[in-house]
C-alpha cells in the first residue's frame, strides 16, 4: 500500500471508530437523537446519489420509497401481530417493497429524461401521498403506529443508532463498490451521454432500472427503521416534499456523483436542520434552509468535495496539472528552489 | 345526472381558464430559459396574499388591485432571475435551477407563514358571493370574471409573442439560443423579461385562485404539482398545449369529482402518467422529450 492509501484507511477506521463510540461518549438521548436522524439521512442521501448522482436522472420522488417502507412494515406488523423486537426481522420486507415499487415506477418514469423525469417523480410522489390519505388499510390521516419496544428511555436511541449506522456504512460501501464497478461506469456513461452509451452497447433501461430499484430498496429499508424509531407514521410525514428537497440538497452541497459528497452534505445539513427546528420557529428554519441552499449553489455550484479537492490539488501542485496531459509536452524547467523551500 | 355533468364541464372549463393563465407563464419560462420554475405555485399564493392585503387594508377592488400586484410580481420575477437563475451555468444547470427555484419557493413560503400565519384565507368581494343564473345553472360571477380575465391575459400574451418585435426575439430564443445571440438578440434581457412576465401573470391567477379557493402558505405545493402535470401534458414550451391541457385536466377532474371526490385529484396525475406512456411528448410537444 502506498503512503496515501495507508493514510486514507487509517482516516476511515478512525472515523468509523468515532461513529461507533459516539453514543458511549455522548450518552444523552438528545445527542443520540441527532445521531440517529443524521445517519438516516447519510444512508438515504447516499442511496439517492447511487441512482440520481451517478445516472444524472434527478429524482424528486424518493420519499415514495421512504414512506412506503415505513407503511409496509407498519401494516405488516399490525396485520400479522408482530410485537417487540421481532419487528426488526421484517426489515428485509421493507427493502423488497421498495424494490417492487421501483420497477413499475421506473419503467414509466425512466422512459423520459431531464425535466419530464423530475416532474413524473413529483407526480408519483403526490399519488402516493394521496393513496396514504385515502386508502383504508393505511389508516387515513391518523396513520399507522409501530409496535411498542420495551426499552429504557435513557438508552432507547442506542440500538437505533447502531442499526442506522450499519445501514449508512453498508450503503456507503455499496456506493463505493458501484462507483468502481462496470455497473457504475455504465451509469456514469448514461449521465454523460445516454444515446452514445446505448450506441456503445449499454443496456440503458436495464442499468437505470437496476440502480433505481437498488436505491429505492435501501431508501425503503431506512424508512422502515425511521418508522420504528418515531413509532408512528402519517401521510404528511412519510411523504414529505421537504424530505425530497433535503436529500437532494445534501447530495448537491457535498458533491453530486461522488461517494463522500452526500455523506458530508448530510452530516452538515441534518444536524443543522434539527438544531434550527429545536431552537428557532419552524418557519424561520425553512427560510434559513432555503437561503443556505441558495448560498451553497451560488458559491460552490459543484459541491464541497469536488471544489475542495480541486483547491487542495492546486495547493499541492502549485498550479501545475497533477497529471501531465499528453498535449503538454512542452518541457518546462521548474525552478527547484521553491519546491525545496516548501519541503522544509 | 346529465345536469351535474353539464355543471361539471362548465366549472372545469371556467376554472381551467384560470389554470391556463398560470400554466402559460410556467411553460413560457421553460421555453425560453429551459428551466422549470418550481416557485410558480407559491408565486400564485403570494399574488393571492398581495391581493388580500390590498383589499383588506386599502379596500381596493380585487381586479383594480391587479394594476399594483401584476407589476410588483413582474419586478420580483426579474430580481429572482437576475440574482439566482442567471449565475447558473454548466452541466448541472438543469437540476440546479430546479433546486434554486425550490429553495426560492421555500423562502417565500416561510415568509408567508411568518407574516400571515397558517390560517386559511379567502378573498371576498360582491362578485365572489353572488351568482348569475344562466341556462338553469348558478354560476358565481367570479368564475365568469376570472375566465374573462384569463382569456384577456392569454390573448395579450399571445399578441406580445406573435405581434411584437420583442415577441419575435422571445420565439427566436426558444428555438435556438445561440443562433438568437448570433443575430444580435440580447438573450439575457429576453430571459429576464420572460421570467418576469411568466411570474407576473401569476398575480392575476393568484387573485382568481384566492377568490375561488381558500388558501394558506402551504397551498403552493398542490398548485405547482397540478401546473407541472398540465404543462408536461400539453408539451413543454407549448402555449397552446398548456391552454388545452388545463381545460382538459380541470374538466376531467370536476367530472370525476361527481362520483369520487377523494380520488378526483389522482386522476390528474394518473392522466399524466397514462398520456406519457403512450405519447412521451405530451399532446402538443413538437420535439420528442427524450431527445432534448
Amino acid at each position: 500500500m502506498s503512503k496515501g492509501q495507508i493514510l486514507r484507511v487509517t482516516g476511515l477506521v478512525a472515523l468509523l471508530a468515532a461513529a461507533v463510540l459516539f453514543p458511549v461518549v455522548f450518552s444523552n438521548p438528545v445527542y443520540t437523537n441527532y445521531g440517529v436522524y443524521t445517519l438516516v439521512f447519510v444512508a438515504v442521501a447516499s442511496a439517492w446519489n447511487v441512482f440520481s448522482g451517478f445516472s444524472g436522472y434527478i429524482s424528486l420522488g424518493h420519499a415514495v420509497f421512504f414512506g412506503s417502507g415505513a407503511y409496509a412494515l407498519g401494516i405488516a406488523a399490525r396485520d400479522w401481530h408482530v410485537t417487540g423486537v421481532g419487528v426488526f426481522g421484517l426489515l428485509p420486507l421493507a427493502a423488497a417493497v421498495g424494490a417492487v415499487i421501483a420497477v413499475p415506477f421506473g419503467l414509466i418514469a425512466l422512459r423520459v429524461r431531464r425535466h419530464t423525469f423530475i416532474v413524473i417523480t413529483i407526480a408519483v410522489f403526490f399519488i402516493f401521498q394521496l393513496m396514504a390519505y385515502n386508502f383504508s388499510f393505511t389508516g387515513g390521516s391518523s396513520g399507522v403506529d409501530a409496535p411498542f419496544l420495551p426499552w429504557q428511555a435513557s438508552t432507547y436511541n442506542n440500538p437505533f443508532y447502531y442499526i442506522t449506522l450499519a445501514c449508512a456504512v453498508g450503503m456507503i460501501a455499496l456506493a463505493w463498490l458501484i462507483r468502481r464497478s462496470r455497473f457504475g461506469l455504465q451509469l456514469r456513461a448514461i449521465r454523460d451521454d445516454e444515446d452514445r452509451a446505448r450506441g456503445l452497447g449499454v443496456h440503458a433501461m436495464r442499468v437505470k432500472l437496476a440502480a433505481f430499484a437498488l436505491s429505492g430498496a435501501v431508501t425503503a429499508l431506512v424508512g422502515a427503521v425511521w418508522f420504528f424509531y418515531l413509532t408512528q407514521v402519517q401521510p404528511p410525514s412519510a411523504f414529505d416534499p421537504l424530505f425530497d428537497l433535503s436529500v437532494v440538497l445534501m447530495a448537491f452541497l457535498g458533491g453530486l456523483g461522488t461517494v463522500s459528497g452526500p455523506v458530508l452534505g448530510a452530516l452538515i445539513i441534518e444536524p443543522g436542520q434539527l438544531w434550527l427546528t429545536a431552537n428557532a420557529n419552524g418557519y424561520i428554519s425553512e427560510i434559513l434552509l432555503g437561503a443556505l441552499f441558495l448560498v451553497a449553489v451560488l458559491l460552490v455550484p459543484r459541491g464541497i468535495i469536488p471544489t475542495a479537492g480541486e483547491y487542495l490539488r492546486r495547493l499541492t501542485t502549485r498550479g501545475r496539472a497533477a497529471i501531465p496531459t499528453a498535449s503538454a509536452t512542452v518541457p518546462q524547467a521548474p525552478d527547484p528552489a521553491p519546491a525545496q523551500e516548501a519541503q522544509r | 345526472m346529465a345536469r351535474e355533468i353539464y355543471q361539471a364541464i362548465t366549472d372545469g372549463i371556467l376554472v381551467g381558464g384560470v389554470y391556463a393563465l398560470m400554466a402559460v407563464g410556467l411553460t413560457l419560462i421553460f421555453g425560453v430559459l429551459d428551466i422549470i420554475n418550481i416557485a410558480q405555485g407559491i408565486m400564485v399564493i403570494l399574488g393571492a396574499y398581495l391581493s388580500y392585503e390590498l383589499a383588506a387594508r386599502l379596500h381596493i377592488d380585487l381586479f383594480l388591485g391587479l394594476l399594483v400586484t401584476v407589476p410588483a410580481m413582474f419586478v420580483i420575477g426579474v430580481v429572482i432571475q437576475y440574482a439566482f437563475i442567471r449565475p447558473l451555468r454548466g452541466r448541472e444547470r438543469m437540476s440546479m435551477t430546479l433546486l434554486v427555484s425550490y429553495a426560492v419557493a421555500l423562502i417565500i413560503e416561510g415568509i408567508l407563514y411568518e407574516t400571515f400565519g397558517a390560517d386559511d384565507r379567502q378573498l371576498s368581494a360582491w362578485y365572489v358571493t353572488s351568482s348569475v343564473h344562466v341556462f338553469g345553472f348558478y354560476l358565481p360571477y367570479i368564475y365568469l370574471f376570472g375566465f374573462a380575465l384569463a382569456l384577456l391575459l392569454v390573448a395579450a400574451l399571445y399578441a406580445l409573442l406573435y405581434r411584437t418585435g420583442f415577441g419575435r426575439s422571445v420565439r427566436a430564443t426558444m428555438q435556438d439560443e445561440t443562433a438568437a445571440r448570433l443575430v444580435g438578440i440580447d438573450t439575457n434581457r429576453v430571459a429576464a423579461i420572460t421570467f418576469g412576465v411568466g411570474v407576473a401573470v401569476t398575480a392575476a391567477g393568484g387573485m382568481v385562485y384566492g377568490a375561488t379557493n381558500s388558501f394558506n402558505p402551504n397551498s403552493g405545493y398542490d398548485l405547482i404539482s397540478r401546473l407541472l402535470a398540465i404543462i408536461i401534458l400539453g408539451g413543454l414550451g407549448s402555449i397552446g398545449g398548456a391552454l388545452a391541457a388545463s381545460i382538459f385536466m380541470l374538466t376531467l377532474e370536476s367530472l370525476v369529482d361527481i362520483w369520487q371526490p377523494t380520488w378526483a385529484i389522482v386522476v390528474f396525475y394518473a392522466a399524466l402518467v397514462i398520456v406519457l406512456v403512450i405519447r412521451p411528448t405530451g399532446f402538443f410537444g413538437r420535439q420528442p422529450v427524450r431527445a432534448q
